[in-house]
């Protein structure tokens, strides 16, 4: 993380609720572009060493976002994003769920509701996303699933070879 | 009742309580003096802490002494330090693909 700029992460387990808030060296109408065209969110949004895949994307009320965070070798993760309203360059609401290649959701993982909220701070960005999940089971199920695909030991282990090679 | 570490944390006068307990084990009735709540509400968040596996209990002759298990309150936070560091990345390529844009906008 660039140590200039803020970074907010905060999970309220009464709420169900994670809040995550970031500052980017930018203006909001690229931060805004960035999250919201297929291919500029394409270029950043599934974590290293996983790489994002559209499938359809309208980015309107209604609309909707399949799409799968790929791994290395070539697994496919299906999540499918439904917005709800939006209001440029201030905010959008989606709701966030598990799929398969076709688009169909699957009942029994997670849905998330999303609040992704765009403001200035004086020449840069701030982006807040609020993803509230039904339970707190969903949000551990969530997590869990993360640590199963090795989207998360994957990053550790990245971790520990940079701290290897920067002693 | 199965119980998890998540439902202890979720109270705010069982986060205090796990707070006085992590520096010095303490007896329900000293921990009982420092809320102004009943004992047997002190007893309640004791005994659901209990069954989230996060008290050490010792006697000391008729005295029940409560202390903190770190073990269990560092699982909490590495599970959300995981998840922290999957935004951290994924913001990170964000940053790149910002700088990118700008001086592409810069150059056209």
């Amino acid at each position: 993380m660039k140590a200039n700029l803020q970074f907010h992460f905060l999970a309220d387990k009464e709420k169900n609720t994670l809040t995550i808030k970031r500052e980017f060296a930018a203006s909001r109408q690229l931060v805004w572009d960035c999250y919201t065209k297929e291919e500029l969110l394409n270029q950043w949004f599934a974590p290293k060493p996983f790489t994002t895949k559209t499938k359809s994307m309208d980015f309107s009320e209604g609309g909707h976002w399949h799409y799968a965070m790929v791994d290395p070798d070539g697994n496919e993760y299906w999540g499918y994003t439904e917005y709800h309203d939006i209001n440029p360059i201030d905010y959008y609401r989606t709701k966030d769920a598990f799929s398969d290649s076709e688009g169909t959701v699957n009942p029994d993982l997670p849905k998330a509701k999303w609040h992704v909220q765009f403001s200035d701070l004086n020449d840069h960005a701030v982006v807040t996303t609020v993803v509230n999940y039904e339970s707190l089971e969903d949000l551990e199920t969530v997590i869990n699933m993360g640590m199963e695909e090795g989207m998360i030991s994957t990053l550790e282990c990245l971790d520990e070879l940079l701290e290897t090679l920067t002693k | 009742m199965k119980r998890d570490i998540f439902q202890a944390i979720a109270d705010p006068t069982r986060r205090a309580i796990l707070v006085l307990i992590a520096t010095q084990a303490l007896t329900p009735n000293a921990l009982a003096d420092q809320f102004d709540i009943t004992r047997q509400a002190v007893s309640k968040h004791i005994k659901i802490l209990n069954e989230c596996e996060l008290l050490e209990q010792e006697k000391v002759g008729r005295e029940i002494y409560y202390e903190l298990k770190i073990d269990k309150m560092k699982e909490v936070d590495q599970w959300l330090e995981q998840f922290r560091k999957i935004w951290e990345n994924r913001f990170d390529q964000l940053d790149d693909l910002l700088t990118t844009l700008k001086s592409e906008n810069n150059e056209s």
